[in-house]
């Protein structure tokens, strides 16, 4: 296993709303998976989740509630507002146009 | 949906911001014991476990504070932070901001001012039904250059509705005035009038409060006498009685029904119109149909589909048609137009720009001024501000922070100006005499935000060079500049003496056109009316043309009264006149010579009428140059003389004598008498600031109806002449208690209600500029005192070196003086510039008057030799042993 890989700029957005399009998730638990899920290749830095978290919050596509954890203490869970799945949905459109359009690029030298 | 949430996130981070840091500080807390928790279960020891889970976390300031530049309000956040900043600073040095803030305060309450009386002045629409589709027709004379607005003939105005189309219509209205007598036993009262067609209102737009206004029939000669009444009368004379509508009331002791009153936004032509008659009933019937007596003025409302010129057009080509259809009397060539609001504001239109400008220039010049103070306390500054630089904090926020200051300077100034400008504003609208619209001046919104626009602009003129220069790049330099470094700050020097320079020249600028505007007030007051003007009472009163029908009773009534008033005990003299010397323009007439063959020229000879008995030239000092005035057997039928004005007789009988001449002119209602001239008096003037004009004076002892009962009775006396007033205001009653008696002046004060509204203007901008004078003094003192205390140590040894102190004065001086100097040379300039703008106002002296420039030059001067002198005296006396100790 390399080294972790850095995000590509803007796309740590989609990653936490696709994340939450599952369940209502706290910060913690949202690194973690994207982590899981990628096999550990994504990492996600605290310093730049927060202030993604915080920024989402504020264009209204999440939600914050505090709920008890898992492990019985108070944590903030995120979950998607309809409109932050609507995003979800763009957001994953221009992801792939973006990725698809690489692609050509690379394979076609 | 998502604005909901966005909204509710908003309000959140404005209201609940504090609970909301908290809760962040909670969740990374959360997030960090969570990583905690995962390395004690790999195994770590707790203390490690710990560790390492903040290495991860990294700096948790920094992390809090990028999650919270997400929020919104940040920048609320950081303007509070810098504006508790700029106030810490602000209060460090209360006398700094005290000075500061009223200089703003002045500048911005006073162009708050003159802006609300231009708005409601000048720009505010007039209270009309489409104002803007207003104007106001006037004949030309093509042969008049100076005055292009000519009053309009009776007949002219008949004419031009009847026959032209291009307007949707036109209306008429002539001064007039009236004794107005209730039965509730008050003083007859002397008001001032119009008469206005029948379709005045209805072109104007205006719906009258009550009643109705008036109708086709009543606008006609022999028409019962109807009268619509101002607001304001209506109030104050009435009450307020509604039930007035449809009475009576006396005017000249006829009797006239009311038949409406009009709202009281109404004050058209101006408030002291508070009568209105029918049009047609304000004339003689021989004047109505007259194309050569000019006396009204003509509103007309402009077609939606036919453009102004064409309309216009129209008149004056019909207008050319009846000036040829009789070419021995004056009838203008042409029609000529202009809106309405101009023909309101002319008299004040451009005085009020030229305070406008110099209250523009009074706030850019506060604005180089707290912009100079600024610059100092940035040069005291400059380390600390260095050292942030250093540290990291960017350039952009430090200007901020600096800006920040002088925004909090200019809003305080601004409220401070505000309230003041609301109290200078009612002082203007209540002091300014004969400033039209006064009523229609209030502060209200808009000027709320052009204030606040004017504060936003002020902090940004006086903020920016200052937070710019100060937060230079050349941080370096500034952190290595010991306080021994010589020559430290001359850049800043140099900026300082460029605004001081700036601040100079516009300085000069408002001085010069004081000072012209200042001469050619005094010019006006000093104006020499060609008769004496101290111990001189002079009063109005008008005979009703009703009671007094014939020239035995108007003569009888003046005849008694100068002999009861000559019989009062302080009287010297005591004469009557129609219209005293400075008084105004009465009228003037056309005139020919019969001894001097027609030359053609008959339309150009006019001469100002006056009537006068016996003793007028004589009570009032006019000289008598050639022959005689009047007697009293010169009356009645046996009066066919007439006295002339020096200026008539040197055009007119240039190298001969015109005792005995004639002068053919109409007289009495019988057009064109020959009279014989009997002798020539002393020019006098007829209005202050007016050039002189030829005279010819009647007999008013001829008792001509109509034509001899409005005169004013002028009495010289030995003592206090205003003691006299109500002795001769008794006598008048006693003979008729139905006179009502207007105008008790003396001479100065004919001469100062002439001039008052020029005093006003004059007296504000001259204010303005001794105000600049003043503030380009601190400014001086300011970068002197700054410039010495940075040089102390050099002054110190250049002392130390053998430096005279004289040398020291000199070389501080010659300092302060350069950017005087150089801002005078473009002051001059621009001083040039401005006395040419202002020439049309100007009244014996001219834009480039030297003895202004001169006595300008030499009070600025002064006052900068003065503001320069304290710190130079300080600068020389510098101990040097101390100044090379102190650090």
């Amino acid at each position: 296993m390399g080294k972790p890989s850095d995000l590509v700029q803007g796309t740590l957005d989609l990653l936490i709303l696709k994340t939450l399009s599952l369940e209502p998730k706290h910060g913690w638990a949202i690194a973690k998976r994207i982590q899981q899920i990628s096999n550990e290749v994504l990492q996600v830095q605290q310093g730049s989740l927060y202030p993604a978290l915080h920024r989402l919050e504020q264009q209204g596509w999440i939600r914050a509630k505090w709920n008890e954890s898992e492990t019985g203490r108070q944590a903030k869970f995120y979950s998607l507002t309809a409109a932050g799945r609507a995003q979800l949905e763009k957001e994953k459109e221009s992801w792939k146009r973006l990725s698809t359009a690489i692609d050509v690029v690379i394979d076609s030298l | 949906m998502r604005w909901v949430e966005r909204f509710r996130m908003a309000m959140l981070m404005l209201f609940r911001r504090k609970a909301e840091t908290e809760r962040l500080n909670r969740e990374l807390e959360f997030h960090l014991e969570q990583q905690i928790a995962e390395n004690v279960a790999k195994g770590m020891q707790p203390e490690e476990a710990r560790m390492a889970a903040l290495r991860l976390f990294g700096n948790p300031t920094v992390l809090r504070d990028e999650a919270r530049s997400s929020w919104s309000w940040n920048w609320l956040e950081g303007l509070w932070r810098d504006a508790r900043y700029g106030l810490r600073t602000l209060l460090r040095s209360p006398s700094f901001s005290a000075t500061a803030i009223l200089v703003m305060a002045l500048g911005i309450g006073a162009s708050t001012s003159l802006f609300t009386i231009v708005r409601s002045v000048l720009l505010k629409p007039l209270p009309f039904r489409e104002p803007d589709k207003l104007v106001m027709v006037y004949e030309h004379f093509r042969r008049d250059t100076k005055y292009s607005y000519n009053p309009v003939a009776a007949a002219d105005f008949h004419d031009w509705r009847e026959k032209t189309h291009g307007f949707q219509d036109m209306a008429a209205w002539r001064w007039w005035a009236g004794a107005i007598t209730t039965d509730s036993g008050q003083m007859p009262e002397v008001v001032g009038g119009a008469a206005g067609s029948w379709n005045l209102f209805s072109v104007l737009g205006v719906e009258p409060a009550l009643g109705r206004t008036f109708t086709p029939d009543e606008d006609r000669i022999g028409a019962p006498d109807a009268v619509i009444l101002s607001w304001s009368l209506f109030q104050s004379r009435f009450n307020g009685d509604r039930s007035i509508v449809g009475k009576a009331v006396r005017i000249d002791s006829k009797p006239y029904t009311v038949v409406g009153v009009l709202p009281k936004s109404f004050t058209y032509p101006d408030p002291e119109v508070k009568v209105w008659i029918p049009y047609a009933t304000a004339f003689e019937p021989d004047e109505l149909v007259a194309h050569d007596h000019h006396q009204s003025h003509v509103v007309a409302r402009l077609k939606k589909d036919v453009p102004a010129a064409a309309a216009i057009q129209q008149v004056s080509a019909l207008q050319y048609r009846m000036h040829m259809a009789d070419l021995t009397k004056p009838v203008a060539e042409d029609a000529v137009m202009r809106p309405v609001i101009e023909d309101v504001v002319r008299d004040v239109k451009t005085p009020l720009l030229i305070l406008m400008a110099s209250v523009g220039c009074m706030l850019l010049i506060a604005c180089l001024n707290v912009s100079n103070l600024l610059v100092a306390r940035g040069a005291s500054r400059r380390r600390e501000v260095a050292i942030r630089g250093a540290l990291g904090g960017s350039r952009l926020k430090l200007i901020r922070e600096q800006i920040t200051e002088s925004f909090l300077i200019s809003i305080a100034g601004g409220l401070l100006g505000v309230l003041l400008s609301f109290f200078a504003t009612r002082w203007l609208a209540t002091h300014w005499q004969d400033l039209p619209r006064a009523d229609a001046i209030q502060m209200d919104g808009t000027i709320l935000v052009f204030s606040a626009v004017i504060v936003f602009l002020s902090a940004l003129a006086a903020g920016l060079a200052p937070a710019v220069s100060s937060t230079g790049s050349n941080l370096l330099s500034a952190l290595q500049e010991s306080s021994r470094a010589l020559g430290g700050g001359l850049s800043r020097a140099s900026l300082r003496k460029t605004l001081l320079a700036a601040e100079v020249t516009l300085t000069v600028v408002l001085l010069i056109s004081a000072g012209l505007l200042f001469k050619s007030f005094m010019h006006l007051r000093s104006s020499d009316l060609g008769c004496v003007t101290d111990h001189v009472l002079t009063m109005r009163y008008g005979l009703p043309d009703r009671d007094y029908d014939t020239p035995g009773k108007i003569v009888g009534f003046h005849e008694a009264l100068l002999e009861k008033v000559r019989n009062l005990p302080g009287v010297v003299a005591a004469g009557l006149v129609s219209t005293a010397p400075g008084a105004g323009y009465e009228s003037s007439r056309i005139f020919a010579i019969p001894e001097h063959p027609s030359n053609g020229e008959l339309l150009n000879q006019d001469a100002m009428t006056r009537k006068a008995d016996p003793g007028y030239f004589n009570a009032i000092q006019i000289p008598l140059l050639q022959g005689r005035v009047f007697t009293t057997q010169d009356r009645f039928d046996r009066s066919n003389y007439v006295v002339i004005s020096k200026l008539l007789a040197d055009q007119h009988f240039p190298g001969e004598s015109p005792l005995g001449k004639h002068i053919k002119i109409e007289w009495d209602q019988k057009s064109e008498s020959s009279m014989e001239i009997i002798g020539v008096v002393g020019d006098t003037i007829y209005e202050i600031g007016e050039p002189i004009k030829p005279m010819v004076y009647f007999p008013l002892l001829s008792g001509a109806t109509t034509e001899t009962t409005l005169v004013t009775v002028v009495v010289r006396t030995a003592q206090d002449p205003l003691a006299l007033a109500t002795p001769v205001q008794k006598q008048i009653s006693s003979l008729d208690s139905q006179i009502a008696v207007n105008r008790v002046l003396t001479m100065p004060q004919i001469i100062g209600n002439a001039t008052a509204s020029k005093s006003f203007s004059t007296s504000l901008v001259l204010a303005f500029a001794l105000l600049s004078l003043m503030l380009a003094a601190v400014g001086l003192y300011g970068v002197l005192s700054y410039l010495v205390q940075q040089r102390v140590a050099e002054i110190g040894i250049r002392m130390a070196l053998g430096a005279q102190r004289s040398e020291i004065l000199r070389l501080v001086l010659m300092d302060g003086m350069r950017p005087v100097l150089f801002g005078l040379a473009l002051g001059l300039l621009g001083g040039a510039v401005a006395g040419m703008l202002i020439k049309s106002t100007l009244y014996g002296t001219r834009p480039l008057d030297p003895i202004v420039f001169a006595g300008m030059i030499g009070s600025l001067v002064l006052t900068a030799a003065m503001a320069s002198a304290i710190p130079a005296m300080r600068a020389c006396r510098i101990e040097p042993t101390q100044a090379l100790r102190t650090e």
